[in-house]
């Protein structure tokens, strides 16, 4: 029998679904356009010296003061909104994926130790986390960002503290299933200590199920870090998010000046449902209840 | 007189990524009415598939893709699910190894097993619950009447394997197959109802197929072994002499093997190696590789010898021969 | 000769968690009374260095209760298990095992490997994390090991999924023997395996013990696998030790009703054409543990059981329980 590894047996199963397969190849586009965005972005636009006022809220096509086509469009400073919207999006993701692993290590951490700690500790802390998983996120994260103040940090941050009880729900189920296996009994009798349990045996065998949540929690913090703002309560205006821009167009975008929320808003969604897609297949393949 | 059950050729196998897994291949054997035949090997031997495959509960990917099995001359292979479903219960049954899985946990054992007379007959109500109440006292549970408003989970696990039984043994069926019906119990209850299994066969005049990994469970009960190795039966015959004089190298492995057939402390005999991956069986005898007795004509599949009521599969079984 | 292993009135109690509705309940005084299992009710013993123990029972018994306390997984609810006279567990409110000197080897060698470790890892970690070897001796360490328990060194590489369930139990075995034990609990070792790789694994006990020198307690609910790696055999029956004694005294002329139920019940591999059929099923159901009944918790079951068995439960003496001890047979 020739030896197959996990991970190729994974993408074998994966490939099977072409949806998928699509929206994976759509989320690594994304964030190769983005991460790629300064080498050829037709514009920087955080640099206000290269904004032309005159240039304010063209319509997709006009050929600008600098020369070049403005393909999806100027927004109200001036700015290409291709630019925009790539630049945009390195900051949602780098917001989002800051914020989902950040959740990620926190979340988990606490759920594992809920359930190997067991007694008064595993009360406590699955209590919190019951307790804020009944608000929703976008009131906490605005109570938060009310709190810490405007900025990156501050606003990953408030986006950790609205997701990790995700992470740390999802972590204590499959901890508490693994903490009853003879695997964590024999590591007990070794004696290893107790950290070492945890992160080396009871957390790398309840990853399945938490890879699957953040996958969906990446698409979230996206969401609500354009949520946020969308509201004015995310990044300064100097750096514009795909939910600023979104919310810079708002106001005239029943004045036919349609391009400077619609673009941003079709690759907000178009990140978001591609992640979720891939998401969806991971979970069917990570999850052996809905196997055949 | 013709068998109750006729097994000839029969080969079940299961499509897999790894190739062809040939659980059960070329398996032949009869079993008459009332008799009880012992079916014993280790997991992968195919036992299990191929009490499966005689009431026609093999599913995809696995198929039946050759032989015949005849029940009162009747041909199985091929009929219905409809049809089949109308056999099962009535003329043939089954007992599992997990009565947990086998009884439905929604549902009270009495209600239960007026499903599984209704199927079959139409009863009164009172009449079947009459049946069932019979049953159940037959089986050995105490005060069957109040058992029938419970619920498995209320049962011990020895309980609800006698409930199991009783619900086999509802339509007197002609056959009953086991699988390991005691593994999962405690070693007081599984004597109580290898016991009652005994005893109830002998009464009713049920013929049982009892499959098993411990040979010494099967020799309190059985008349006849059969013992399987990777799909194939390797021997054969008369529980007695077999276990006395076993003419399988295998048979004899797994006898000596056994803690009982030793001095205490001493080293067991053992068997060297593991089970062969059905999926790549070796050409020939499957149990060459492990066996002590093999040479070159152990590339070729051994055929069947027979001898009386005795059978083995082996070019080099152990007969004594007489000097 | 001096005990490796000694247990002090050790006892194990479970409680079943109560619902919330039951706790408020409780507080307002409407509330049942807990559930409470006494899994190990007071036992004391000792095995001395070197000998096999052998722990006989059925499901419920508490056999693998005792032996977890005595490996230091499970701290007791009372008294104390002691290795060459040390606490298997430290004290406190979340006890920790303290030593390394006993190992455990469990039922399931597809539950007991961590499925993500390699082999090497998996062998090696426990005495690195000890201290017991350096880092760097860490694959040489598990080389010798797997090579002790009659497995290829190559397969430190490989991961537990790759290999079969006799093979893995002999990576658990390995990985116990990494630490160095003087002593070592089996729990039902081969009860999940194959006939003929059962005889190679208890082959393998057989070996360790004579070439190691092991002490070791041998859990299982299969008589004639105990009689054969035993030296000595304690009989449990709900929680308490019933029968203890010499193996071979025990096989041959048991003195508690039960360990003789026990092993009449068995069946024995019937080699002649004669009809009767060598074993005798005890009667009754086995009880719950959670409403054992009182004095002695076999009397419902036991032939001899008169007034005095349903109330007063007997004191172990002479190495067994009961207040109508068969006789011995004459030799």
């Amino acid at each position: 029998m020739s030896e197959v590894s996990p991970l190729a047996r994974f993408w074998a199963e994966f490939r099977a679904n072409r949806i998928a397969v699509v929206a994976l190849a759509v989320v690594v586009v994304i964030v190769l356009l983005a991460v790629l965005a300064p080498l050829y972005a037709p514009q920087n636009p955080y640099d206000l010296a290269n904004l032309m006022l005159m240039d304010a809220r063209r319509p997709p096509g006009y050929v600008g003061s600098k020369g070049f086509t403005h393909w999806l469009g100027t927004d109200a400073q001036g700015r290409d909104l291709l630019s925009a919207i790539l630049y945009g999006l390195r900051v949602s993701l780098q917001v989002g994926l800051a914020a989902g692993a950040v959740a990620f290590a926190l979340g988990a951490s606490l759920g594992a130790l809920a359930a190997f700690m067991g007694g008064k500790i595993e009360i406590l802390i699955m209590r919190i986390v019951d307790l804020q998983l009944s608000f929703p996120a976008i009131l906490l994260a605005l109570v938060l960002v009310a709190l810490l103040g405007q900025g990156q940090w501050q606003l990953i941050a408030a986006l950790v503290t609205a997701q990790y009880a995700y992470f740390a729900r999802t972590a204590h189920g499959a901890a508490t299933a693994e903490r009853a296996k003879d695997y964590v009994a024999a590591a007990l009798s070794t004696p290893l200590s107790s950290a070492r349990v945890v992160f080396r045996h009871i957390l790398p065998n309840c990853l399945p199920p938490l890879i699957v949540v953040a996958t969906v929690q990446v698409a979230n913090s996206i969401a609500l870090e354009a949520t946020l703002s969308f509201l004015g309560l995310g990044l300064p205006v100097t750096e514009p998010s795909l939910g600023m821009l979104i919310a810079n167009g708002f106001q005239v975008l029943l004045s036919g000046r349609y391009w400077i929320s619609i673009y941003p808003g079709v690759a907000l969604i178009v990140l978001i449902v591609a992640i979720n897609l891939v998401g969806d297949q991971v979970r069917d393949q990570l999850n052996p209840r809905l196997r055949r | 007189m013709s068998a109750l059950l006729e097994i000839r050729d029969l080969a079940t196998h299961f499509a897999s990524a790894t190739g062809t897994v040939k659980a059960v291949d070329g398996v032949s054997f009869d079993v008459n009415a009332g008799e009880i035949v012992g079916l014993v090997g280790e997991s992968g031997s195919g036992k299990t598939i191929t009490g499966f495959s005689i009431l026609g509960l093999i599913d995809a990917p696995g198929r039946i893709v050759a032989g015949s099995i005849k029940l009162e001359g009747r041909e199985l292979v091929g009929l219905s699910q409809g049809e089949l479903r109308k056999l099962r219960g009535k003329r043939i049954a089954m007992v599992f190894q997990d009565p947990s899985t086998a009884l439905n946990p929604v549902l009270s054992i009495g209600e239960q097993m007026r499903m599984a007379l209704a199927a079959h007959e139409s009863v009164s109500r009172a009449a079947a619950d009459e049946r069932a109440r019979d049953l159940l006292a037959r089986v050995g549970i105490p005060e069957p009447a109040k058992r029938l408003d419970a619920y498995p989970h209320q049962l011990s696990g020895g309980m609800r394997q006698r409930v199991a039984i009783a619900i086999a043994l509802l339509n007197r069926p002609s056959l009953i197959v086991c699988d390991e019906p005691t593994t999962a119990l405690d070693v007081s209850i599984q004597a109580q109802i290898l016991a009652e299994m005994r005893d109830l066969a002998r009464d009713f005049g049920t013929a049982l197929i009892w499959i098993s990994h411990d040979l010494a469970t099967v020799s309190a009960l059985a008349s006849r072994l059969i013992v399987m190795y990777a799909g194939r039966i390797v021997e054969d015959g008369p529980i007695g002499a077999i276990l006395r004089s076993p003419r399988h190298p295998y048979t004899r492995g797994l006898l000596d093997s056994l803690p009982s057939m030793a001095a205490p402390g001493q080293e067991l005999r053992q068997i060297p190696g593991s089970m062969p991956s059905l999926a790549n069986l070796p050409p020939g005898c499957a149990f060459a590789p492990r066996c002590t007795h093999a040479d070159a004509a152990c590339n070729a599949a051994p055929p069947e010898r027979r001898d009386g009521e005795r059978g083995w599969r082996c070019h080099h079984p152990l007969i004594a021969v007489p000097a | 000769m001096t005990a490796l292993i000694e247990t002090r009135d050790v006892a194990k109690r479970f409680r079943e968690a109560p619902s919330l509705g039951e706790r408020i309940a409780r507080l307002v005084g409407a509330g049942s009374d807990e559930r409470t299992v006494h899994a190990v009710d007071g036992i004391s013993l000792s095995v001395a260095k070197g000998e096999v123990l052998g722990l006989v029972g059925e499901s419920g018994c508490g056999k693998s209760t005792l032996g977890r306390m005595i490996a230091g997984i499970l701290p007791p609810s009372e008294g104390t298990a002691l290795i060459d006279g040390v606490p298997a567990m430290g004290g406190g409110t979340r006890p920790v095992k303290t030593t390394t000197r006993v190992q455990m080897v469990f039922q399931d060698p597809f539950a007991s490997l961590d499925p993500r470790m390699r082999i090497g890892d998996i062998i090696a970690e426990g005495p690195v994390a000890n201290g017991l070897i350096k880092p760097g001796e860490a694959a040489a360490d598990a080389a010798r090991w797997l090579a002790t328990v009659g497995l290829d060194p190559s397969a430190a590489q490989r991961y537990p999924h790759q290999f079969s369930g006799g093979q893995r139990q002999r990576i658990a075995i390995a990985r116990a023997l990494a630490m160095r034990p003087d002593a070592l609990i089996c729990d039902e070792p081969v009860a999940s395996l194959d006939v003929s790789i059962q005889a190679q694994i208890v082959n393998l006990f057989l070996k360790l013990r004579r070439e190691l020198g092991l002490t070791m307690i041998f859990i299982s609910h299969d008589l004639s696998l105990v009689r054969h790696v035993s030296d000595r055999v304690a009989i449990m029956y709900l929680g308490r030790i019933v029968e203890i004694g010499d193996s071979r005294g025990i096989f041959a002329s048991p003195r508690h009703p039960y360990t003789r139920a026990l092993l009449d019940s068995a069946p024995a591999l019937r080699l002649g054409d004669e009809d009767a059929t060598g074993f005798k099923p005890i009667r009754g159901e086995l009880p719950s543990p959670m409403d054992p009944p009182p004095g002695c918790h076999f009397h419902a079951r036991c032939q001899h059981a008169d007034a005095k068995c349903c109330i007063e439960a007997p004191v172990l003496t002479g190495g067994v329980a009961c207040h109508h001890p068969l006789k011995e047979a004459p030799q």
